[in-house]
Formats: structure tokens, C-alpha cells, sequence
């Protein structure tokens, strides 16, 4: 049972002076799920990218099955019987699941779709998926194209699997899917390696965890010695408080109120449906649903980036205090009213970062409007982006280095800090911590709590039921585009709040009418 | 007037054309947008004369066939030069593809007015300077057409470069479609990233793709330069032929078999002009604009439908850089 499957011997990998990977001896045994754990930046990609051959190690040892490999391409990588599924999908998308699925294998010249059609719904049934093979990419969702991806290494036959961050992009559901899969394969005997910054996600699923800090090899644990206290310690190499400290609040005005809101798609589908409430200054509130239920489009509404079909929303002015109603603004009259919105899309550098520009020019998307005359005035911007890579400890070589350069989570960083600096009376953040490791995550919450001191309504959009209840002073839930309650976060279970996610009272309506 | 014959010419107008989107497809298909196929063209037209002149001009009784292998080969050997500078430049050095392309179309006209123009009259050269050739190219390979009425006049009455557009359109299709190889270039051009590390050797692909395309549009060019206008080049009458075939790619949405249709269509569009009666010259400019009118009606309707199998290859027009990200 205990055969090591790969062995890595002193693995160094160097990109110019920075040096990624150092010494890194680590073994995966057949039959077992490793998790590789690490904060943003600590390698962990770098170290499975030499595994499936895109990168070449400078030293060290690879030994796939007791024999020493050298893996100089994806290619090499699948004869080694390694195959990985990387965070971005590598999939043609105007082509179907089983074209996907044969391309770039050896065979026969003419194509025989049906046939491998046939040996991949097989597959389906081995392990349990759910994929139509004549499918196109380009009609899936996320999660449908991640399990196209696995089909695709087993199809090749692969032994090991190489997944990264497989479940940044899944709802809750279709991650307890996939770790269903993986345990299927893990009893198949197959080897799974799975880089996560998830800790309950490594506790539930792994058999050992790997830990990588800062590009070094901290050491292996049996997953069933460890807490999430004791990963924690090692990854950052410090003690670090796990307790979200959240402040009575305090100085409560109404900021924003939403009455009967209503959004449909282009489509014609209805998003959001009489959805009410008010948040307030000085506290966080919390909203909760299963991903898609209107959330996206919630803040978009407010942010005057959604047509409303009937309701409105009234805007309190601190300053002024006039009450303004958003529905007939503009998105940038919104935000100079200091409605903020730092939304954290699935795709990072999809909204509000451009990807091919520094730190600093990012900044300046916010405040090129700002300055006299027709010159840029660069050194504000610059300020700003220097402050925000101290305080946020984002890893960059420079301001002027292009952000699509940096990692996920480097990224996230730049985003959320840029929104925070322009001190918002309204500071709406979806899921701002997707992606990050667990001490970045922590800054962020943070911060959002700096920012309820100091008065902003803060709406926080989440996908962690349990930061949630430590965070937010109240937690709005949502359903189908519907809000089937309003708790209070000191109160709150993560049951009541589970129920009220996918159930919607019928009562609720009406009771939040009469209110 | 001979409803049978105006066909006949359309079928022959849309030879040049249809070979010449037949190398552009093949080039798109990798992600390469070779705009320098226009250039491709005359160059291949150019050298496949002057092979065929220099042929008939060294023996006394010059052979039609052995005209024919000779302007074939020169032709080939001019295009995959400029084809294999393409692809050096944007492959390779990764380049930027429409500077380019644009290069090497500008050097193609430049090519064919200085071989066209000085050359042409200082050698003294005809429309007839090569008759064994020419003729070897026009000969039908049907040699009873004018006894199957109509359709062997539109259909059979042309020399083999006729038929070597279709075999060369359908093997197009056949390849693209139905076999692996296929599969592996539509993905280099719709994902290269994805291709390798699908173990797919990019760079061969573009490469063998763009030279094989290129090679094919510069046949566009002989047959016209041969074929069609009996060995005298002139650029100006060549005209915007090589833009169309550039054109005719959107308009048969990526398709080598729509292609043969869609050629012959722009063919009869291009020529529309001689057979309407009572044009005026500036009316006769309108009817030109056809086939560039029906391309934009196209390229605005394939858009409006969304639909992802009728758009351009994804990676079109972007250099491949395995470790950018």
C-alpha cells in the first residue's frame, strides 16, 4: 500500500534572482490524497508545475515509481502517467467533451468520435460523473469543465493527479462532488496531490499535508494529527489568532435602503425579486446564498451597473444628509457619492484591474478625472500603491510591474486596498477572500472592520458560513433571487442560515412587507 | 447572351479566389492572420511566368507539360519562401502578424508592377510569350465537354487547375473535419496554450499550416497569372483579387467547403458588371463593391447570431509564448 508513486529529492527552482522552490524533498505513496498547503506565493505551483512539465527543475531529483524521471514537457508528464488540472482550464471551447478529451493523443489519422465517446462515458460511470461527451465546452458551467478536465488525465491514463485549487470556483455542493470523485480514485489506487488554501477542506479529504512556506519545505503531517490551529502555525511560521474580533457597533445611521427591488437578465429572467432592506453605518452586513442566487446582481444594482425594473434605492448623504435615490444615477455619480464596490469576480482581472498595467496606473483608473490640466500626475497614484503594498504585504517586484504578473491572491490584495483608500460611505466586497491563502484573508477581514469602525455600511458578500457569523453584525440570506431571511451574526447557526439558503419561507414576504 | 458562358467566366473568376482563401483558412486555422496572402499570390503568379519563359526561351521546341512543371514548381518555391519569412517573423520571433503580412503584400506588389511593368516591356513581352505552356494549362481534361451543353461548358471547360481547387478545397475539408490531425491545428488556433499541453508541437503546426496555405494561395496566383491571362502579368488587372480571397474567408465562415461555392459566387459578383447592360463607368464601380457588400452583410450577421462555430479562431492574430502568463 505504502508504494511511493513520485519522489522529489532536493527539488530547487530558481526564476532569475527570485528562487521559487528550495530543496524541496517531499513523497506521494499510491493510494493516497496529499495536500499541499502554503500561503499565496509559497510555491506550491511552481513545485507541481515541474511535476506535469511545464517548468524544469535547476536541481534535484523527480522519481516516479522508485525510477528517476526527467519530465522536460506536458508530453513526458503523461507517459509518467502524470496528468494536472490546472486553476485555469485548459480546454478548447468551441470543440466537445470528447474532442477535448482525444486531442493531442497518438491513433489512428481519422478521427473515431464515437468510439472514444463510448470509452469516456465509461469512464463517467467508473467514478461517477455526470457529462454528456458530445457536449460543448462552451455551454458548461465551471464546475462541468473542471470534471471534463479529470476526465481528460484519466482517459490518458494517468496514475497521479495534480489538482490546483480545484475548488476556488465550486459551490459548496459540487466541492463535496468532487471530493466524492477524488476518494473513488483514491481507492482505485490512483494518487491524488491537491493544492488548497482551504484548511477544513484539507482536514476532510487528505491523508497527509505537505506544508511550503516562502518557497521551503516545512514538513509532512498525517492529516489526522492536525488542527487547523497547528496547519496554520506552519504555514505562516507564527502564531496567528483565528478569531475574528467584531466590535459592538456603534453610531447606527440608515446609509442605504432598498425597497422592493427588482432585476431581470436580458434574457428576460427574473435576477432579483422585491428584494428590501437597509444597511447601516458603523456594521457589516452579511450576505449569504448558494453561488448565483442574485448576489452578483445585488450589488451591481446598487452600483448602478444593473437596470432596475421596478423599486428604488434611497441613499442617505452623511454629509448632505439629503436622501438620493440611486435608481436615476449614473455609476460614477454612485461612487462619488461614496458608494464603493470592490467586486471580486471569478475572473480577477475580468473587472476592475487592468491586467497589463502597474500598481500604479491601477490606481489611477480611479482618479485620472482628479487632476488639473492635461498631464498625469503620477506621485498621489504612487503613493498610494506603495502604501498599499506595505500595509497588505502584497509580493510585488515593483509598482510598475504589470498586475497580471502577480499572483491571485497579490491581485485580490491590490483591488480590495485600492477601494478601501478611498474611504466609501458604503463599502460593498464580494467574495474577497476567494482565492487567498489563510493570513490574507485575515488582513482582509481586517480591514473590512477598520472600516465599520470608522463608520461605512459595509455589505459583505461571502461564501464561508462561518466567517460569515463571525464577521457580520447582521447576515442577509438570499434564495433564488429572494431574500428568505435576515439574522442576527451573534445569534446565527450555520443550520438556520443552511435551511435558509435553499428554502424559502413562505411566510417571509410577507412578513418583511408588514415590516 | 449565353446564360452557360457567363457562368463558365464566373466558375474561372472565382479559381483565383478560391484557392487563395483556401491558403487563408488553412493559415487562420493555425492563428495566423496572413495578410500577406494578396502578396503570396502575385509573387506566385510572377514566378511561375518567369519560370515558364525562361523554359520556352532556352529550347527550341518547347514542351507544354514539361512548361507546366516548371512554372508549378517555381511558383511553390516562391510562395513557401515567403510563407516560411511569415512564419520566421511571427512564429518564431513572434512578431506582430498584420505588420507583417502587410509587408509582405507590399513587397508582392511591389514584385509584380516591377516584373509586370519595366521587365514585361523591356523583354518585350506578350500574351503570347509562352504558348506551349499556356496552352498545357488550358487544355480540359475533359476533351468532350462541348458535347455535354451547358454544364460542360461551365463546369468541364477549364484546364486541371480547376479540378486540383476542388480536390485541394475537399482534402481541406476532409483534413480540418475528420481526422486528428485536423483536430490538433483547429486547436492550435483556437487555444494554443491548451494544445501544448495537450502535447501538441505548436510551432510544427503553424509552420506546416501556414506554408501549406501560403503555398496554396500562390497556385491562386499562377492560375490567374497562366491560366487566365495567358502568361502577360499585369498587377493593375490582378486588382484587389488577393483581398478578396482574404475577404471570402469570413464570408464562408471558416469553411473550405463553403468555400468552393462562396468563390464561385464572388467570381460571378466580381464580373457582374460586364454583363448587366447599359452600366455607366460609375455605375460599373458600384457593381464592384458587390462582393465586399455581401461580406460585410455576413460578417454583421455571424455576429449578430453569436454563433461560437461561425467566429474566428480564438488566438487569431496573437503570437504563442509557452511561458507568458
Amino acid at each position: 500500500m505504502s508504494e511511493a508513486a513520485i519522489e522529489l529529492r532536493n527539488i530547487t527552482k530558481r526564476f532569475g534572482s527570485v528562487t521559487a522552490n528550495k530543496n524541496i524533498s517531499m513523497t506521494v505513496n499510491k493510494g493516497e490524497i496529499l495536500s499541499i498547503l502554503g500561503e499565496n506565493g509559497s510555491g506550491k505551483t511552481t513545485l507541481m508545475n515541474m511535476l506535469s512539465g511545464i517548468y524544469h527543475p535547476d536541481e534535484g531529483q523527480i522519481f516516479v515509481s522508485g525510477r528517476e524521471a526527467s519530465i522536460q514537457s506536458p508530453k513526458d508528464a503523461f507517459e509518467y502517467k502524470i496528468g494536472m488540472i490546472h486553476q485555469h482550464f485548459k480546454l478548447v471551447d468551441i470543440l466537445t467533451v470528447t474532442e477535448n478529451v482525444i486531442l493531442g493523443l497518438k491513433g489512428e489519422g481519422k478521427l473515431s468520435i464515437k468510439k472514444s465517446a463510448a470509452k469516456i462515458k465509461e469512464i463517467c460511470d467508473m467514478y461517477g460523473f455526470e457529462i454528456d461527451p458530445m457536449k460543448k465546452i462552451y455551454e458548461m458551467s465551471v464546475s462541468e469543465k473542471q470534471t471534463v478536465e479529470i476526465i481528460k488525465v484519466i482517459y490518458r491514463g494517468a496514475e497521479i493527479l495534480i489538482l490546483d485549487e480545484p475548488t476556488a470556483v465550486l459551490t459548496p455542493k459540487e466541492t463535496e462532488n468532487l471530493f466524492g470523485i477524488l476518494r473513488n480514485m483514491r481507492d482505485a489506487g490512483k494518487s491524488i496531490i491537491i493544492i488548497t488554501h482551504k484548511l477544513n477542506e484539507v482536514l476532510s479529504l487528505s491523508d497527509k499535508v505537505a506544508v511550503l512556506r516562502k518557497g521551503e519545505y516545512i514538513g509532512t503531517v498525517e492529516t489526522k494529527d492536525a488542527t487547523e490551529q497547528s496547519l496554520t502555525e506552519m504555514m505562516v511560521g507564527k502564531k496567528v489568532s483565528l478569531n475574528i474580533e467584531r466590535a459592538e457597533p456603534h453610531d447606527c445611521e440608515k446609509r442605504l435602503s432598498l425597497t422592493n427591488v427588482s432585476v431581470t437578465n436580458k434574457e428576460g429572467v427574473q435576477i432579483l425579486k422585491n428584494v428590501s432592506f437597509t444597511a447601516k453605518s458603523g456594521e457589516i452586513l452579511g450576505i449569504a446564498g448558494i453561488a448565483g442566487s442574485g448576489q452578483k446582481e445585488l450589488l451591481e444594482a446598487i452600483a448602478g451597473l444593473q437596470h432596475l425594473k421596478s423599486g428604488s434605492i434611497i441613499y442617505y448623504d452623511p454629509k448632505t444628509g439629503k436622501e438620493e435615490n440611486l435608481r436615476d444615477k449614473t455609476p460614477l455619480q454612485i461612487r462619488d457619492l461614496g458608494v464603493r464596490l470592490s467586486f471580486v469576480p471569478e475572473d480577477r482581472l475580468g473587472m476592475g484591474l487592468v491586467g497589463s498595467m502597474g500598481i500604479t496606473d491601477n490606481m489611477m483608473l480611479r482618479s485620472y478625472k482628479g487632476g488639473k490640466g492635461m498631464f498625469l500626475h503620477r506621485k498621489d497614484p504612487k503613493d498610494l500603491a506603495d502604501r498599499i503594498i506595505k500595509d497588505l504585504e502584497v509580493v510585488t517586484p515593483g509598482t510598475d510591474t504589470p498586475v497580471r504578473k502577480l499572483s491571485g491572491g497579490n491581485i485580490q490584495k491590490v483591488l480590495v486596498g485600492r477601494e478601501i483608500a478611498a474611504s466609501p460611505t458604503v463599502l460593498m466586497a464580494a467574495y474577497p477572500v476567494r482565492g487567498l491563502d489563510i493570513n490574507s484573508s485575515y488582513t482582509i477581514y481586517n480591514l473590512l472592520n477598520a472600516q465599520k469602525e470608522g463608520g461605512t455600511a459595509v455589505i459583505f458578500v461571502g461564501e464561508d458560513l462561518d466567517v460569515l457569523i463571525e464577521l457580520c453584525d447582521r447576515i442577509l440570506v438570499i434564495c433564488h433571487g429572494q431574500i428568505s431571511g435576515i439574522v442576527d451574526g451573534k445569534k446565527a447557526t450555520k443550520e438556520g442560515i443552511g435551511m435558509l439558503m435553499t428554502n424559502l419561507p413562505e411566510k417571509t414576504q410577507e412578513e418583511e412587507d408588514a415590516q | 447572351m449565353d446564360f452557360a458562358y457567363i457562368l463558365s467566366r464566373a466558375v474561372a473568376q472565382g479559381l483565383p479566389l478560391l484557392y487563395g482563401s483556401n491558403g487563408e483558412i488553412l493559415n487562420e486555422k493555425s492563428g495566423n492572420l496572413n495578410l500577406g496572402i494578396p502578396g503570396i499570390m502575385i509573387s506566385g503568379g510572377v514566378a511561375g511566368i518567369v519560370g515558364a519563359l525562361i523554359y520556352e526561351n532556352s529550347v527550341a521546341e518547347p514542351n507544354g507539360m514539361v512548361g507546366l512543371i516548371v512554372s508549378l514548381l517555381c511558383s511553390v518555391a516562391c510562395s513557401l519562401l515567403l510563407s516560411l519569412i511569415y512564419c520566421f517573423l511571427t512564429v518564431t520571433l513572434r512578431a506582430n502578424q498584420n505588420v507583417t503580412g502587410l509587408a509582405i503584400t507590399i513587397f508582392g506588389s511591389g514584385l509584380g508592377n516591377f516584373y509586370g511593368g519595366a521587365i514585361s516591356t523591356i523583354l518585350g513581352i506578350t500574351n503570347n510569350s509562352i504558348p506551349a505552356t499556356a496552352a498545357a494549362y488550358k487544355m480540359p481534361l475533359v476533351p468532350f465537354y462541348d458535347k455535354l451543353g451547358a454544364i460542360g461548358t461551365i463546369f468541364f471547360s477549364h484546364g486541371f487547375m480547376f479540378y486540383l481547387a476542388l480536390i485541394i478545397a475537399f482534402v481541406s475539408w476532409y483534413v480540418l473535419k475528420k481526422t486528428r490531425t485536423g483536430l490538433s491545428l483547429r486547436a492550435v488556433g483556437e487555444n494554443p496554450a491548451t494544445a501544448d499541453a495537450a502535447g501538441i508541437n505548436v510551432t510544427r503546426y503553424k509552420y506546416v499550416a501556414t506554408c501549406l496555405g501560403g503555398v496554396i494561395a500562390g497556385l491562386g496566383g499562377l492560375y490567374y497569372a497562366i491560366d487566365y491571362s495567358n502568361g502577360l502579368w499585369d498587377t493593375q488587372s490582378f486588382g484587389d483579387r488577393g483581398w478578396l480571397a482574404v475577404a471570402l474567408v469570413i464570408f464562408v465562415v471558416w469553411k473550405p467547403n463553403l468555400a468552393v461555392l462562396g468563390a464561385f459566387l464572388f467570381g460571378g459578383l466580381y464580373i457582374a458588371e460586364i454583363f448587366v447592360p447599359g452600366l455607366t463607368s460609375a455605375t460599373k464601380e458600384l457593381f464592384k463593391m458587390l462582393p465586399y457588400l455581401v461580406t460585410i452583410v455576413i460578417l454583421i450577421t455571424t455576429s449578430l447570431m453569436k454563433k461560437k462555430e461561425n467566429q474566428p479562431p480564438e488566438s487569431l492574430g496573437l503570437p504563442y509564448f509557452r511561458e507568458e502568463r
